[in-house]
């Protein structure tokens, strides 16, 4: 015998049951203009911890042999401003500041004496697209090493000849693929890929892999965060 | 609640002077329960979710649209901009990598509340379903006869649910393995390398448009009572029992 129930109380059961969905609205927050900015912010920042828990310091990024490479010539030039900032390579230093014991200017020939790492290693645009390049130079871990950096700071921030600036979290800074690199394809960097020195990061997003660095600070407090990260990208953007 | 029916009685006026011991009802239908709350909720979640993803994730494409070299770009189609969500690369990836958790989050309830309540017999597709496959297809696009409705899916319509969960599984593994290419190196791999896992996340939500897209056209053509089965959980005189 099927129960039997009033088409009125039918009537209020389907109501009362329609409204039970009403826990589904709250998405309708992000179609609201004052709160969609705060709650994508929210998101993003969301997304960013999560990366900063999947992040694996002894985990490497791929790497490939020589017939993986991208040509050279098909290695893209990208800029936010100019492909060359006219640096004048022998004044040239990287201004190191903030939580190091040997704080100062250190030209490339020092930084060249520290051991050269070369790796093949896949750089990811975050348009989409990618290349396999051949990076060279020193482990950024060893120059913080060298420079007496407190490596119980939190962030590296470091600034470029054309105003771009980037920073890093200190855990990717000390992974053995984070590079100051001075060479691509076994050659010293060609003006437009970031002479004399740039970020090499298999492990980040390539708008972190900042080019023609000029400065470089170790801090506890990330009061530079980054260009595109101020234009509403995320930063720790860990691959 | 699940799969009660119930007979919806209306009380008859009697005639003047006369006088019954119990009041006399008459059935003017029946309803069957056949979605409760969390399946409701996470499919309209899962509706806004989805519209979301798949905008957003149309605008991300557009940052680079092809699969192929960047130099030389060659664009595999310039998807307008007034069909995705975001505005701008910068803006799709805050929209798509916010709501992904709202989706997963979405999906890991479903699926666990289907195994949990046992609901999900309603919709898994099993071997018994095969038989039914093709006598629904031809009823549904060749003029074939309706086979009748023994329960609330049809086997036709297992398949395409069925089918549709794995796809959203899909989508977020893939996913992953577009976000996370270094750490989860192994998934990407396992997908052929980034760019296949790319190139994967991309069919896949095509494969799962067709499938909203199909939907739509079902839920429209089998009118307003099942329509709101999915609203309030009870659908009024099923054709099954």
């Amino acid at each position: 015998m099927d129960r039997k129930v009033d088409e009125k109380k039918f009537r209020q059961m389907n109501r009362r049951d329609l409204l039970k969905l009403t826990p589904v609205i709250a998405l309708g927050a992000f179609a609201i203009p004052k709160l969609q900015d705060s709650l994508l912010g929210r998101g993003l920042g969301f997304s960013d911890w999560m990366s900063a828990r999947l992040f694996r310091s002894g985990h490497l990024a791929p790497t490939f042999s020589t017939a993986d490479l991208t040509p050279f010539a098909r290695f893209p030039i990208n800029d936010y401003d100019v492909d060359d900032p006219g640096i004048i390579f022998e004044n040239w230093s990287l201004t190191v500041t903030g939580a190091v014991q040997k704080p100062g200017d250190y030209r490339l020939d020092q930084i060249q004496t520290l051991p050269r790492i070369r790796q093949n290693t896949r750089h990811i645009c975050v348009e989409g697209w990618d290349v396999i390049g051949r990076f060279g130079g020193a482990r950024l871990s060893d120059f913080l090493k060298m420079v007496g950096a407190d490596l119980s700071a939190r962030f590296l921030t470091v600034g470029c000849a054309d105003d771009y600036y980037e920073s890093l979290d200190m855990a990717t800074a000390l992974h053995p693929q984070t590079l100051l690199c001075y060479e691509m394809y076994d050659q010293p960097l060609t003006r437009k890929h970031g002479a004399p020195l740039r970020l090499n990061v298999p492990t980040k997003i390539g708008y972190k892999q900042a080019k023609y660095l000029t400065d470089l600070k170790v801090t506890h407090v990330l009061d530079k965060v980054g260009y595109w990260e101020d234009q509403g990208y995320s930063w720790f953007y860990g691959l | 609640m699940s799969d009660a029916v119930v007979e919806i009685v209306r009380p008859v006026a009697k005639a003047k002077g006369e006088e019954a011991a119990t009041e006399e009802l008459m059935v003017v239908g029946r309803a069957i329960y056949e979605h409760p709350l969390p399946v409701r909720i996470c499919h309209w979640l899962n509706a806004i979710s989805l519209f979301v993803m798949a905008g957003s994730g149309l605008q991300i494409f557009r940052a680079f649209p092809s699969f192929g070299a960047k130099i030389p770009q060659k664009d595999l189609i310039d998807w307008p901009r007034s069909l995705a969500i975001g505005g701008w690369l910068g803006g799709a990836l805050q929209w798509h990598l916010t709501f992904m958790w709202i989706y997963i989050a979405t999906g890991l309830v479903y699926i666990g509340y289907e195994i949990f309540s046992r609901n999900y017999r309603q919709v898994l597709f099993t071997r018994k379903d095969i038989p039914g496959v093709w006598p629904m297809v031809k009823h549904y696009f060749f003029f074939g006869p309706k086979p009748p409705a023994r329960e609330a899916y049809n086997p036709l319509q297992k398949h395409a649910y069925t089918t549709t969960i794995v796809l959203g599984f899909l989508s977020v593994v893939t996913g992953f393995a577009v976000w996370k290419p270094v750490q989860f190196s192994w998934l990407a791999w396992l997908m052929g390398g980034f760019h296949w896992a790319r190139l994967w996340h991309f069919l896949v939500m095509w494969a799962i448009l067709a499938f909203v897209f199909g939907h739509l056209v079902m839920v429209i053509l089998h009118g307003w009572n099942n329509f709101v089965s999915m609203l309030t959980g009870w659908k009024k005189n099923p054709d099954y029992e």
